[in-house]
Parts: structure tokens; C-alpha cells; sequence
């Protein structure tokens, strides 16, 4: 049997009048690589905020290991949980080490400053994340790939056993894109860290997760396993759109393009 | 990595320098004024000169009161700064510094006086005022979701229009002592007479600074986004709340004694972000001294530019600040990089 590290039964969230959630139930397990997909507006990053207490309120139970979310102090949530939030080009005034320093917050008590395992944390962060060579560079003077590697260096550094994503690979060209996948699917096998990453990117989302969870107007209309994802019916439940399959040269795999 | 530690270094460096400079000029420009004072009359008995008590009861408490009034300002600015990501967001863009003048006003209109465990009712009116502010411009924004910073400095601004009339209209009503009492002190300051003003103001820039300075992890990632500062364990709705209560606190008892003192708490974080960088361990403690050093010379050169007449310190002040202020909206841009970090630039 496997661990449950999240439990979500019969939630909801709206937001006024509009229902942005309806009624969604499903676990995630210690380890996997959950993708969750779907048209846009469908709930996925509201879903995703919700975890991480960005956003509060809503019906039904959201349990994280075995704890409902709203018992905890938001410190002690994100020892467990950490976030990467949507590439916004929001000014970010620090330079990489020092902003992914600041992953240790949890941590520290006021005053304190970063003592020999923060630090050892941290390199570590950006050894795994390839970003030790940009430490001391501005955050504001990255690419959007490298920026993508270092708030993924930031979130590690918080040592969670559970990383969200919201399209991490958003506005990235395709060396990055694969860059990015690349080290997520690195950091799973590797450390075990259980991901749930939102993407819009269908083909990745079926090579390299290990389930996928697609929504659909609030609710769940697939949550599966990748290759019975890449069905013509389901991906045109979930987008009303034809797709056409074809055989990866490679590795034998469906890829889904529109018609 | 060796750069990083010369960074924190010479932030170190920075804070050290800026706090001997702050000590010489509290000992040293009480000897300046209208009439310069001979150290020999400070340190060689009998101490009974009228030189001594002009520097003891005059100069030395208003140099204080400077001293405490600009770093109350500064760092409250630094914190609105920092907490909405905006450049121009300080006490006086949002309003809380109409509001603390407001309570003021209300208290020396209604010419009764009361003190509580030692706090003269006039702080602690403009200290509600500031906190009615707070109310009205945040209460807005969590009222209507999805209400951008933008709107919020506007509603500020509005909220500082509409106290400003009131204001106005209180004065209208008075009486010719309390309006010109009104007028005067809006206009900002900082000539007081013995050490009482400046006990009356240090518990609140002092408890509200201690405040900052031990949230100074939270203020670096609320810098770096809302969404980043929840996800690393910094409970923001609390943490905000605590902010505006400490700033309540420094701003009432700021504008409580010398008025609405403009553009220090604008200036003061900016040129901090440029010389160090945006860290707040350090940034805290260094805009708290340079606001400080900086209202203080502005008051030396508003008491010996024309002496012996003595100009508002808040003409000083905005006569900075204004231009500096075109300086920041034409510049915006490269502020915003340029106040990112000390570091080298690629």
C-alpha cells in the first residue's frame, strides 16, 4: 500500500458567485509524478494555491500527510510543501544565493542568520538545479530558464517532501522546456520528492509523469495513467478539440499534435 | 562565494560608518544655530550659562527629536516599500500620515488633554487616525479582491484629499491660537522645548523599529512576491497586520509631535536600496540611521539658512523631495534595477 501524502474529498472553491472548483476527490501518493492538465480557467492553479495556502477558504478536506491543511501553521506546511509559482516576471531584488537562501525561512528564527546546514543546503539546492555557477548573479539579469532552475533551487532548499508547479515551462524555448523536464523527473527518481506540476504541454505531461489528473470547468474528467491519457475521447472531452497520434521515432511513445 | 561575504562586509562597513555619523552629529550639531555654542560651556563648570541650557534644553532635545522623527518616517516607508512593491507606497501616499494628522487636529480642536500610563493623548489620537487610514485603504482592498497596489496608493491619495479638507475645515472653526498652532505644525516641527516630546515620541518609533527589525526575513520575502513569501512559510496575513500596527505606531507618534514631515520616508529607503542593496537585515537598520541623519541636517540647514528666522523643516524636506521624487518617476527603471543589490552587475 502505497503512502498517501495528500488527500483531497469533495472540495469545492468559488470565487462570488463563479465556481472555480466543484466537488473534486483524489490522493496523491508518496513519490509520484502527477501532472495535472486541462484548458485554461479550469481550476488547476487556483487548485495549486490552495495547497499552499496562497488562497483560503472553499468546502470539503484537503489533508496533508494525514493533517487537514487549515490545522497547520503555515511554517510548518512548508516544511512539507513548497511552490513555484507561474513565471510572472515579477521583480525580484536579491541575487540567486541570496534568494535561494531564502528557502531556508522555515527554519531560521529572527536574528538568526544562515548557519553551516542552511548553507550546505542551499549549495546543494544549486548543485542539483545546475545553478551554482549564477549565484551571484542578479536574479532580475536571468534568462526565463535560468530563473526557472533557480526558483526550482529555491523551493529544494526548503527541504519539502511535496513540490508544486504552476507551468513551469511556460514562455521557455524547447532546449529549456526539456532542460526543465529533464531536472524535474531527475529530482523525483533522485530524492524521491513527490511533484504535481500543472502544464499545458500534453506530450511532456504523458512522458514524463506518472500520472496525469486533467480538469476540466472545475471538475475532474481524467485521472489516470499517461498512455490511457493519450485517447482521442479523452483529450477531446478535455479540450474539445481533435488530436492526431504519431509514433516518437525513438522511443515508440504516442505524440498528440491538433489537427 | 568570496563575494558574496565582501558584500556582507561592506554593508557592515555602510551600517558602521552611518552609525559614528550618527553619534558625532547628535553630539556635534547641537553646538550649531542661531547662536553657535563654545564647547567650553558644555564642558567646564559652573554649568549654568545660558549657552549651556540652550544646548541641553533646545538644541539637544530637538536634535533628538529629528533624529527619531526621520528614522520613524524612513523606516515606515521602507516597510510600505517593501510590503506593496511599489516605489512611491510611504506613509503619505497611503494616506496614514493625513489620518495620524487628523487625530491630531481633532485632539488640539477639542482643547481637553488627557494622558494614559504616561502617552499624551495627542499621540495616541494620532495613532488612531493612522490606524483608521490603514483601515480604510487596506479594508478597500480586501473588500474588493483583485484590488492592485495601484489602486490602493489611489484610494490613499484620495483618502489623504478628503482628510486634508477636514483638516482644513477644523482649522476654519478654530480659534486664532489653535488655528495657527494647526498651521504651523502642518506645516512640520521640530523647535520643542525640553527632553518631554522627545519621551513622548521614542516609546513609539522605538517599539515600532524593534518590531521591523525582527521581521526582517519576512520583509525580504514579501520584496520577492506574496505568493513566495506564503509558499516559504511566512504567514502574510498576520505578518501584514503586525507591519501596519508598528508603522501606526511610528508615524502616530511621529506626526503626533512635528507634523506631517513629507518625503523623508520616501527618500530615505531609496537611497538606502542604491548604497546596499535590498536586504533588509541590513536595509532596517541602515535606513533607520540615514533617515535619521538625513532630518537632522535638513533641520540644521532649516534653523541657520536664514537665521535668525527659522524655516519649516517640511519646506526643507519637500524641497528635496520633490524633485527627487521627478527624479524616481522619470528613472523608474533603472531605480528598479539599480536598488536590486549591491552586487556586480553582469
Amino acid at each position: 500500500m502505497k503512502e498517501i501524502v495528500i488527500k483531497i474529498k469533495d472540495f469545492s472553491f468559488s470565487i462570488g458567485k463563479n465556481n472555480i472548483i466543484n466537488d473534486i476527490s483524489f490522493n496523491v501518493n508518496k513519490g509520484e509524478y502527477l501532472s495535472i492538465v486541462g484548458p485554461n480557467g479550469a481550476g488547476k492553479s487556483t487548485l495549486l494555491k490552495y495547497m499552499m495556502r496562497i488562497f483560503t477558504g472553499g468546502k470539503g478536506t484537503i489533508k496533508i500527510a494525514e493533517k487537514p491543511l487549515h490545522d497547520y501553521k503555515q511554517r510548518e506546511l512548508s516544511k512539507l510543501i513548497s511552490y513555484v509559482p507561474q513565471a510572472n516576471g515579477q521583480n525580484v531584488p536579491f541575487n540567486v544565493y541570496e534568494f535561494v537562501m531564502m528557502g531556508r525561512y522555515p527554519y531560521l528564527s529572527p536574528f538568526q542568520s544562515a548557519g553551516k546546514e542552511d548553507k550546505y543546503m542551499v549549495q546543494k539546492a544549486l548543485k542539483l538545479t545546475n545553478t551554482a555557477k549564477l549565484a551571484e548573479r542578479l536574479m532580475n539579469t536571468l534568462s526565463g530558464g535560468e530563473r526557472q532552475k533557480v526558483f526550482i533551487a529555491a523551493a529544494l532548499a526548503q527541504e519539502s517532501k511535496i513540490l508544486l508547479l504552476d507551468e513551469p515551462t511556460t514562455f521557455l524555448d524547447p532546449k529549456h522546456k526539456d532542460d526543465i523536464h529533464a531536472l524535474l523527473k531527475h529530482i523525483n527518481t533522485s530524492t524521491g520528492i513527490t511533484i504535481i506540476s500543472i502544464t499545458h504541454d500534453i506530450n511532456s505531461a504523458a512522458m514524463t509523469s506518472t500520472r496525469v489528473i486533467a480538469l476540466k470547468d472545475g471538475s475532474i474528467v481524467f485521472n489516470g495513467l499517461p498512455d490511457d491519457f493519450m485517447d482521442n475521447d479523452t483529450l477531446y472531452k478535455i479540450y474539445e478539440k481533435k488530436f492526431l497520434f504519431v509514433k516518437h521515432p525513438e522511443t515508440g511513445k504516442s505524440i498528440a499534435v491538433t489537427e | 562565494m568570496n563575494n558574496i561575504k565582501k558584500n556582507t562586509i561592506s554593508k557592515m562597513f555602510v551600517l558602521n560608518v552611518l552609525l559614528i555619523f550618527a553619534m558625532l552629529i547628535l553630539v556635534v550639531l547641537p553646538f550649531i544655530g542661531i547662536k553657535n555654542i563654545p564647547i567650553n560651556a558644555i564642558i567646564q563648570p559652573p554649568f549654568d550659562s545660558v549657552d549651556f541650557d540652550i544646548y541641553w534644553n533646545i538644541r539637544v532635545p530637538r536634535v533628538c527629536i529629528s533624529f527619531l522623527a526621520g528614522s520613524g518616517l524612513a523606516l515606515s516607508g521602507m516597510v510600505f516599500q517593501a510590503m506593496f512593491r511599489n516605489p512611491i507606497a510611504t506613509p503619505f501616499t497611503l494616506g496614514i500620515a493625513s489620518g495620524a494628522s487628523l487625530g491630531t487636529a481633532i485632539y488640539v480642536q477639542s482643547g481637553f488633554i488627557f494622558w494614559i500610563l504616561g502617552i499624551s493623548g495627542i499621540s495616541i489620537f494620532a495613532f488612531l487616525g493612522a490606524i483608521l487610514s490603514i483601515f480604510l485603504v487596506y479594508g478597500l482592498s480586501i473588500i474588493k479582491k483583485g484590488f492592485s497596489t495601484t489602486t490602493m496608493l489611489l484610494a490613499g491619495v484620495a483618502i489623504s484629499f478628503f482628510f486634508s479638507s477636514l483638516i482644513l475645515f477644523i482649522q476654519y472653526i478654530s480659534d486664532f491660537t489653535q488655528s495657527f498652532h494647526i498651521i504651523r505644525w502642518l506645516m512640520g516641527r521640530l523647535d520643542i522645548l525640553g527632553f518631554e516630546p522627545v519621551f513622548n515620541m521614542a516609546p513609539f518609533v522605538i517599539t515600532g523599529s524593534i518590531i521591523i527589525f525582527y521581521l526582517s526575513h519576512e520583509l525580504n520575502l514579501m520584496t520577492s512576491g506574496e505568493d513566495i513569501a506564503i509558499s516559504r512559510g511566512v504567514d502574510t496575513g498576520k505578518i501584514k497586520k503586525i507591519l501596519f500596527f508598528a508603522t501606526s505606531l511610528m508615524v502616530g507618534g511621529v506626526v503626533a509631535i512635528c507634523g506631517p514631515i513629507g518625503f523623508v520616508g520616501m527618500i530615505s529607503p531609496h537611497i538606502c536600496r542604491l548604497l546596499i542593496g535590498t536586504d533588509h537585515r541590513y536595509l532596517a537598520p541602515v535606513t533607520f540611521l540615514f533617515g535619521g541623519i538625513f532630518l537632522t541636517l535638513c533641520d540644521t540647514v532649516a534653523r541657520t539658512l536664514i537665521a535668525p528666522t527659522e524655516i519649516p523643516v517640511g519646506i526643507i524636506t519637500a524641497l528635496l523631495g520633490g524633485p527627487f521624487f521627478i527624479w524616481l518617476l522619470l528613472g523608474k527603471n533603472s531605480i528598479d534595477r539599480k536598488s536590486t543589490s549591491s552586487s556586480n552587475t553582469p
